[in-house]
């Protein structure tokens, strides 16, 4: 698959290269939001998602910006609030709600739920719920690529409260002792679980653990989707020019509880209000109207179409079945 | 010329590595410096550095980016120094390794080498047996070879394999055994066991070096009249039930052995198994011996205490024998 999506025949306005990728980011941006909403507010409220929701509102910008970016030959390995992550390599909005809803359309056939999923035919790894353990695969992604000649490069992504783990950090030295062809991305959206940032680390930035590892590390706005696209790029070209690996800490903030049963009460009010100011999608329209790459309604066209294309996706979901029983001892092992 | 345990184990991997270009060795000190035991010496010099990768203290990194790898269809071969810091790695190994196919499909071929056992006075951090964690993981192989001939072809057959394999090689076993092995390419399968040793009256079932323990027992009981059976599991995972219940059938008395402290060991799956199998069969109890619930202790009179042998073997033996 091509992860570098065409444009969209259906765009509105093709003028530039970076009206195009604005538009192309506001897609994956919308369909993220717009599945996640519908997981989150409807079909598990519904009953129709049985396990665990964790969602990426008001992080979008950083799955879709940073995987953008991806060629055939990379590898991803994305985190719990990556969705757009899997729409821009190519599953479909019907594989995911699937997985989410337990039947056998989705990537892991009902044996595991939410974003704990992978096909390697789309070049991503699927997370296990002890997060940062990732981050060693990641590495030994990147020295199979090197090793097999191929120009790839590893997108490894985790939050604040993967780098209190020492996966994490055996991971980050091994690449960097290796010098492997990997870009970190630090989803920074201040809070793991209800502990936040201050009682995670002693540091200001995750970005600061990158000198200790000889590792370049930037800090950018999360929120804003061509300025994580923009970093993204400078650190995948380093990281395939064998230069070893590259961090991006993307500055962010969680938009909801962890998960879609924890409303949050911890979260001081204010922070939701600040950052909701600060919203990607609004942020990346409000620039595109006044480049005058899109007009509103041409926008709302936009959300129309998205929220058109969940419906399907929805339907498609609760029309694949649910797994049978029967298939319990299946793939345990090669052959049994 | 004889070929000890160790050396079989090497011979193994070299020949898979000059076999199939995708299997490589990940470790420390695995490198230059030829490994803690010397089983890599050579492999540096020879296969270089991409294919000898030396790592940082990180048994975490180490076994995850074997998994890396493996996902990219490579052929990693990991080494855990000693089998005690395996724990280090635990999570990668019995979350992620084990997982990957059941969860979505991918297939994980990686070995995770893991030196075990006691009696080298190791203390408590380099001489456990630490397999039953790994045996009651669903998704992982488990092999603990006892003889020079069954470790290189069970090597050769875990890098073979598109499972992860969990390689239990016991370093009391690595040049205190040899013998001649075939010329030539051969492998042993992953899940079959062995009759080491023929007898009518009573079965020793266990694995690694306690075959060389049960051996010996049987010898001497032999000298008592009793006709011991000696079965090698060979692999744990997935057990040789068949081999195991024929056995236990045909002679009607089982004891079980092995090196592993007692609760949770290989002893209570292997009776469970006999009992639902073959129970009309038997003749006596289910008898073990095995390590006492302890950590492995240093001081040489103590951990003579804490191992299994022969003597401790031949008394139960005995037992059931005449019961």
């Amino acid at each position: 698959m091509s992860a570098i999506q065409a444009i969209r025949p259906d765009q509105p306005d093709q003028r530039t290269a970076e009206a195009a990728l604005a538009h192309q980011c506001l897609y994956y941006m919308l369909m993220m939001r717009e599945l996640e909403d519908r997981i989150e507010r409807k079909l598990y409220r519904q009953g129709k998602i049985v396990g665990g929701v964790y969602v990426g509102r008001g992080q979008e910008a950083i799955p879709v910006g940073t995987a953008l970016l991806s060629g055939s030959d990379d590898v991803m390995l994305p985190s719990h609030r990556d969705l757009a992550v899997f729409l821009v390599r190519g599953v479909s909005p019907g594989r995911i709600l699937a997985q989410y809803m337990a039947r056998v359309g989705g990537l892991t056939r009902g044996r595991d739920g939410n974003m704990h999923m992978g096909d390697m035919k789309h070049g991503i790894v699927a997370i296990i719920s002890a997060l940062a353990a990732t981050v060693p695969v990641a590495a030994g992604v990147a020295m199979a690529l090197r090793y097999q000649g191929r120009n790839g490069v590893v997108f490894s992504y985790f939050g604040d409260g993967s780098t209190s783990r020492g996966d994490w950090h055996e991971g980050v030295n091994l690449a960097s002792v290796q010098k492997l062809p990997v870009v970190f991305i630090c989803n920074n959206n201040q809070y793991a679980y209800s502990t936040p940032l201050g009682l995670q680390m002693a540091c200001a930035n995750v970005a600061d653990r990158g000198p200790a590892y000889n590792m370049p590390a930037d800090i950018v706005d999360g929120n804003d989707v061509l300025a994580v696209h923009k970093a993204t790029q400078r650190a995948v070209e380093h990281a395939r020019s064998g230069k070893g690996p590259y961090m991006l800490e993307c500055k962010t903030f969680r938009m909801t509880g962890h998960s879609a049963n924890d409303a949050a009460h911890y979260v001081p009010k204010g922070l939701f209000d600040e950052w909701g100011k600060l919203d990607p999608i609004t942020r990346l329209e409000a620039h595109m109207i006044a480049e005058n790459w899109a007009n509103r309604a041409e926008l709302d066209q936009r959300h129309a179409d998205v929220r058109k294309e969940v419906d399907d996706a929805v339907e498609w979901a609760e029309a694949s079945p649910f797994p049978d029983p029967s298939t319990l001892l299946d793939d345990v092992y090669e052959s049994q | 010329m004889p070929t000890t345990y160790l050396e079989a184990i090497r011979a193994g991997l070299w020949e898979e590595m000059e076999r199939d270009p995708n299997v490589f060795l990940l470790g420390e000190d695995i490198g230059a410096y030829g490994g803690a035991f010397k089983v890599t010496a050579g492999f540096f010099e020879h296969f270089g550095a991409k294919r000898v990768v030396d790592t940082p203290i990180s048994e975490s990194a180490i076994v995850g980016a074997a998994i890396g790898a493996g996902l990219m269809g490579l052929r990693p071969v990991a080494e855990m120094q000693f089998a005690d810091f395996i724990s280090c790695g635990f999570d990668q190994i019995v979350n992620f390794a084990a997982k990957c196919r059941y969860r979505w499909g991918a297939a994980v071929p990686m070995v995770v080498r893991a030196p075990s056992g006691g009696g080298i006075h190791g203390g408590p951090f380099h001489s456990q047996n630490p397999e039953m964690w790994f045996v009651r993981t669903p998704g992982l192989k488990v092999v603990a070879p006892s003889t020079a001939y069954d470790a290189k072809g069970l090597i050769k057959s875990a890098i073979r394999d598109n499972d992860p394999v969990i390689f239990f090689e016991h370093k009391g076993l690595y040049r205190k055994i040899k013998e001649e092995l075939p010329v030539g390419e051969y492998t042993v399968p992953i899940g079959k066991a062995k009759v080491a040793r023929e007898g009518t009256d009573l079965s020793i079932i266990t694995y690694g070096a306690m075959v060389w323990v049960a051996l010996e027992a049987a010898e001497k009981l032999a000298e008592e009249g009793a006709s011991v059976e000696v079965v090698d599991l060979r692999t744990l995972v997935p057990l040789d039930r068949e081999t195991v219940c024929a056995s236990a059938k045909k002679t009607g008395k089982v004891l079980l052995l092995h090196e592993d402290t007692r609760t949770g060991g290989m002893a209570g799956e292997l009776a469970a198994t006999i009992t639902e199998s073959v129970w009309d069969y038997l003749d006596g109890p289910i008898v073990r011996v095995t390590a006492p619930d302890t950590p492995v202790p240093y001081s040489p009179p103590l951990e003579e205490a804490f191992l299994p042998n022969a003597a401790k073997v031949i008394e139960k033996a005995l037992w059931l024998w005449k019961y």
